[in-house]
């Protein structure tokens, strides 16, 4: 065993001399207190060590233990459900051993080693099996068939395998590889974080994330194995944002990474989670989601290496061929506590501080999402969708994580204060928000919702647009100076946002809306516009066709059930064209 | 007995090298000792090799290369803690400084405490009447929550934390309660202030102060708000309390912060504010909250003076980024004479969803609270564009929203100093200044409210 010992110490930075047959990326316990770190830089002799925990009390002098092993997760049955650290210690676990607050060196197992599974084979004693191929499944929630795969750097034949119950130490089946030598295989495997798992091949995406959030889904929809990014000043709803994608995507797992931001965040999911109803699946919310926190008063090393915990997560239930959709909240605090590894290492820094590298970074850590076609004999089609949040400082997105991230992304969900500040929720600014999956998407949507769909979403947006022109000219002369086709435009533009893009995330029926629904809604405002523009050519009078009384009720369909839609649409199809008809015939 | 250090190599600002140190550990504690006899305190902030820096906590006048001796004492900085520190000032670094006797400790405490789980967290969502409409209408206070207030130089907030830590209370209990107070760097006007104000409604007896005024060291600071924490958390999960903590001015902490990273030569971050500002900040603001298993609670109401009154400036945007929520006092609102000036539109209470409707405060709540943000938002529109091209040009709905914004200001937000307004009173004051409004306008309240309270 390689030990060195402490001569340097500031905050999380340790340097430890007589490390030179240690690795890069090593991890090693620091001093008798066992403080987990991880080798980032060598020098000769000494090594620079990034420590995960707090480092006050160390001395010099104190050892420095190499694990000889990166920094590694435990992939396995268990991961449902839980909460992890940033180096996916169970934070439940913790509290049951050491209280409410957070201990340092505690260690602690990432799967729980007493639980019972239940492995059911999917392979015969005799069949070959290459890295990547399943061979059993375990029930891991009633939503959840968590496929046990063959370690990737596996492969052979099946020499042993036995169903029935098991922990996730205990070896299921034994494979014999060419050289004849035999590897025990359990229902856990370990994979080094910095690592990307392996896949076969990467595929264009080509269906929607549907969020039944209506600014998403209809404006600027995400892909399934896209990336996108969600930038905004506090109080933009950035989190509230993340937590309803998080709540209501069709994703058949969702990972969820709260980097750096307030713990009461994270007890709210942990609360609310195993509440919800997972409309598709009529179970928990929780029963699909895994929870990684590093809240802001948790060490800063660990924030670094908390995002690259929940990809590797993320990208495991990938390669079983789910559907995954990663949330990281937010990756400014991750981008923050590199800087600050960068500062402690007297690098020289890039732009505001910020090390040079960050860029790449931040690139290599969205290039692992994607829809891929996984390893192994019988591939399966996975899909991983990253969604990041990130914190701009003043809300001013020229600065370099924001600048870094936007290179990469194809969504960018802009929020915007002022729009919060009218409690317009969720405050994602039309005119500054693209979505470059739009055009690959579009197929989708209009086979599966609606031929209509796409022609629907362009009268939309071009109203949205056109209203921004018209505002402009109304503080210089006033409403009164429009054309009444203007006028008109600017009412069906409200319509657009008060009746159908305005979300309430915390109204039991207008928090989640169908794809179908939507269409619907969509339809009713650019039913209104059409019909309007009509009577509007026949002479009928703006200010008539502003305070029809069927407004209200399009304004109030959101909040319509899903199963009534349908008859409400015809209602109030019928109703406009009642009322419009109605002034036609007083002319 | 620790060994003493005779060599202080070097003494810059804040910070002091020290040769040929060993066994010392990151973070602890050292004590210089003048040829005087004169103690001053300092923390090890870096070792490297057998040079130790340390950090100095008090002025270094005196220090002398050659005659002063540091100790290390093998400690963290602590605090100790009773339940006799209730009613009892102290200063930054937690001496007694009322001329009263030391503190007999029941234990002592890590001032930087520890990092709560947030698997044992409890989450907030007990509403506090403040009797503030502002806050308890529109951005509502919840036991555990870190809410800070948004300043500027001239505006009352000294005024705005005194009336929230004198009227607040959670209907229908009463259950132990404390208050601490942290003073960073203001003056002694300010903190007579809230001196006064706390003994003239009694809470003095319930109030723990951390002192540290303007002519007080400022590096002194740095640790007054772990101090005043520890003593809240002390009271708060020891002893059951509910406890409210009020610390005035951030922007002084962060001040301090930036003198000692300058004087490290450390890389900046935006306006020379160190780069782990945020994460110092966090550390500071996540202690407040609740837990599982605990009785009591902190809540947080740090004040902040914004520079040049923007909001984007270092200090706001990262407290902004940690805490829940922020109350933002508006200069154009003080010039009007409406106190206290809280601008409802960027304030914000990111806990009130969980603390408010039926059984806490009422079931119109949360849709009445809606529909005042959208209506006075709306109506400060149409008033800016009534400036620009009179009001001719407001069509006759814009002319009600105008109208509404100004009434909304004057009885909704204005309210005084001393006015103590219970929840149901706010939102019946809100109900009438909506009735300002059509009912078809009010698409956020839904129609059963609308039945029962508009007409």
């Amino acid at each position: 065993m390689n030990y060195g010992t402490i001569t340097k110490i500031s905050g999380p930075l340790v340097v430890a001399s007589g490390m030179k047959n240690t690795n890069m990326f090593d991890v090693v316990k620091v001093s008798d207190l066992n403080l987990i770190g991880e080798v980032i830089e060598m020098h000769g002799d000494d090594a620079s060590v990034q420590v995960y925990e707090e480092t006050s009390g160390l001395r010099q002098g104190e050892k420095v233990v190499s694990t000889g092993e990166p920094l590694s997760v435990e992939l396995g049955p268990g991961l449902i459900g839980s909460i992890f650290d940033g180096i996916q210690r169970p934070l439940r676990e913790i509290v049951k051993l050491c209280g409410t607050n957070l201990p340092r060196g505690i260690e602690v197992p990432s799967l729980d080693r007493e639980k019972q599974w239940v492995f059911e084979p999917s392979v015969a004693v005799g069949e070959r099996v290459f890295g990547g191929d399943i061979i059993g499944t375990v029930q891991e929630t009633d939503v959840v068939s968590h496929k046990i795969m063959l370690p990737p750097d596996k492969s052979g034949i099946i020499k042993e395998i036995t169903g029935g119950t098991c922990t996730v130490d205990d070896v299921v089946a034994i494979v014999l590889d060419e050289k004849g030598q035999e590897h025990g295989i359990t229902i856990m495997q370990k994979w080094p974080v910095r690592k990307g798992r392996p896949y076969s091949k990467k595929l264009s995406p080509k269906e929607p994330l549907i969020t039944g959030q209506r600014v998403i889904d209809s404006l600027f929809p995400l892909a399934k194995g896209g990336v996108a990014a969600i930038p905004g000043p506090f109080g933009s709803g950035k989190t509230v944002t993340q937590h309803q994608i998080a709540k209501w995507a069709d994703a058949d797992i969702v990972v969820y990474i709260g980097c750096g931001e307030r713990g009461n965040e994270m007890t709210d999911v942990l609360n609310e989670f195993p509440e919800l109803i997972d409309p598709r699946t009529g179970k928990s919310l929780m029963e699909r989601t895994v929870l990684i926190a590093n809240t802001s008063d948790m060490p800063v090393a660990a924030r670094e290496a908390s995002i690259y915990t929940g990809i590797t997560i993320a990208e495991y239930f990938r390669d079983m061929g789910y559907n995954v959709a990663l949330m990281a909240d937010s990756t400014s605090r991750w981008a923050e506590a590199l800087r600050e590894m960068s500062g402690r290492l007297e690098e020289m820094p890039g732009e505001e501080g910020y090390p040079a590298y960050l860029g790449s970074r931040l690139a290599q850590f969205y290039e692992r999402a994607g829809r891929v076609e996984s390893v192994g004999k019988n591939p399966r089609e996975g899909t991983l969708s990253v969604i990041g949040a990130v914190s701009p400082a003043g809300g001013d997105i020229s600065e370099p994580v924001s600048q870094a991230t936007l290179r990469i992304v194809k969504v960018f969900w802009g929020l915007d204060s002022s729009l919060a500040y009218k409690r317009h929720f969720p405050a994602i600014n039309w005119l500054t928000s693209y979505s470059l999956y739009t055009n690959a998407l579009s197929e989708w949507f209009k086979n599966n919702i609606s031929e209509e769909w796409n022609s629907l979403r362009d009268t939309v947006m071009l109203l949205l647009s056109e209203e921004s022109e018209l505002q402009e000219m109304v503080k210089l002369v006033g409403i009164d100076a429009l054309s009444p086709e203007d006028r008109l435009k600017i009412e069906a533009a409200r319509s657009v946002r008060e009746d159908f893009l305005h979300q309430a995330a915390f109204h039991e029926t207008d928090t989640y809306t169908s794809s179908h629904k939507q269409y619907l809604m969509m339809k009713l405002v650019c039913e209104y516009y059409e019909k309007s523009r009509e009577a509007l050519a026949n002479g009928a009078d703006i200010n008539f066709i502003s305070s029809l009384a069927v407004r209200e009720k399009i304004g109030r369909f959101k909040y319509v059930k899903e199963e009534e839609t349908e008859d409400e649409f015809e209602n109030i199809i019928a109703l406009l064209e009642k009322e419009l008809c109605g002034e036609e015939k007083e002319d | 007995m620790p060994k003493e250090y005779r060599t202080i190599s070097e003494v810059a600002g804040p910070l002091m090298l020290v040769k040929d140190v060993t066994g010392v550990a990151y973070n602890e504690l050292g004590e210089i000792e003048l040829q005087s006899g004169e103690r001053k305190r300092c923390r090890v902030l870096e070792i490297s090799g057998t040079d130790v820096l340390v950090q100095l906590f008090e002025s270094s006048v005196g220090i002398n290369l050659s005659n002063s001796k540091v100790r290390f004492t093998g400690k963290q900085m602590e605090l100790a803690v009773s339940e006799d520190m209730l009613g009892r000032v102290f200063d930054g670094l937690g001496r007694p400084a009322d001329g009263g006797p030391s503190i007999i400790p029941e234990k002592r405490l890590d001032v930087n405490g520890t990092p709560i789980n947030p698997a044992a967290r409890r989450y907030p969502e007990e509403f506090i009447q403040t009797g503030v409409s502002a806050i308890d209408g529109l951005n509502t206070l919840v036991r555990g929550q870190k809410l800070p207030i948004f300043s500027a130089s001239g505006l009352p907030h000294a005024e705005l934390a005194a009336q929230i830590a004198r009227q607040a209370k959670v209907l229908g209990s009463d259950d132990k309660f404390a208050v601490v107070f942290a003073a960073m760097g203001i003056t002694f006007e300010e903190s007579d202030y809230f001196i006064q104000s706390f003994k003239d409604t009694g809470a003095i007896d319930r109030t723990v102060m951390f002192v540290n005024l303007a002519n007080d060291p400022a590096i002194e600071r740095i640790a007054t708000p772990k101090m005043a924490l520890t003593a809240a958390e002390y009271l708060a999960f020891d002893k059951g309390m509910h406890v409210l903590v009020i610390m005035t001015d951030i922007t002084n902490y962060a001040d301090a912060l930036r003198e000692v990273s300058a004087a490290r030569k450390e890389v900046p971050g935006r306006r020379g504010y160190p780069g782990y500002m945020y994460t110092d900040l966090a550390s500071i603001y996540e202690r407040a909250g609740r837990k599982k298993d605990c009785e009591g609670s902190i809540t947080l109401i740090p004040i902040l003076t914004m520079p040049e009154d923007d909001k984007t400036h270092p200090i706001p945007d990262l407290t902004g980024y940690i805490t829940e929520g922020q109350i933002i006092l508006s200069r154009a609102l003080y010039r009007k004479g409406i106190t206290p000036p809280v601008d409802v539109l960027p304030s914000l209470s990111r806990l009130k969803d969980k603390g408010i409707g039926e059984g806490k405060t009422r079931e119109d709540h949360r849709d009445t609270m809606n529909q005042l943000f959208s209506a006075y938002a709306r109506g400060k529109e149409c008033k800016e564009l009534m400036v620009i091209l009179g009001e001719a040009a407001l069509t006759d709905i814009d002319k009600l929203y105008a109208e509404f914004a100004d009434e909304f200001e004057k009885t909704y937000v204005s309210q005084g100093s001393f006015a103590d307004r219970t929840v149901e009173e706010t939102l019946d004051i809100g109900w009438q200044l909506l009735k300002i409004l059509p009912r078809s306008e009010l698409k956020r309240i839904s129609d059963k409210y609308l039945d029962e309270y508009y007409d």
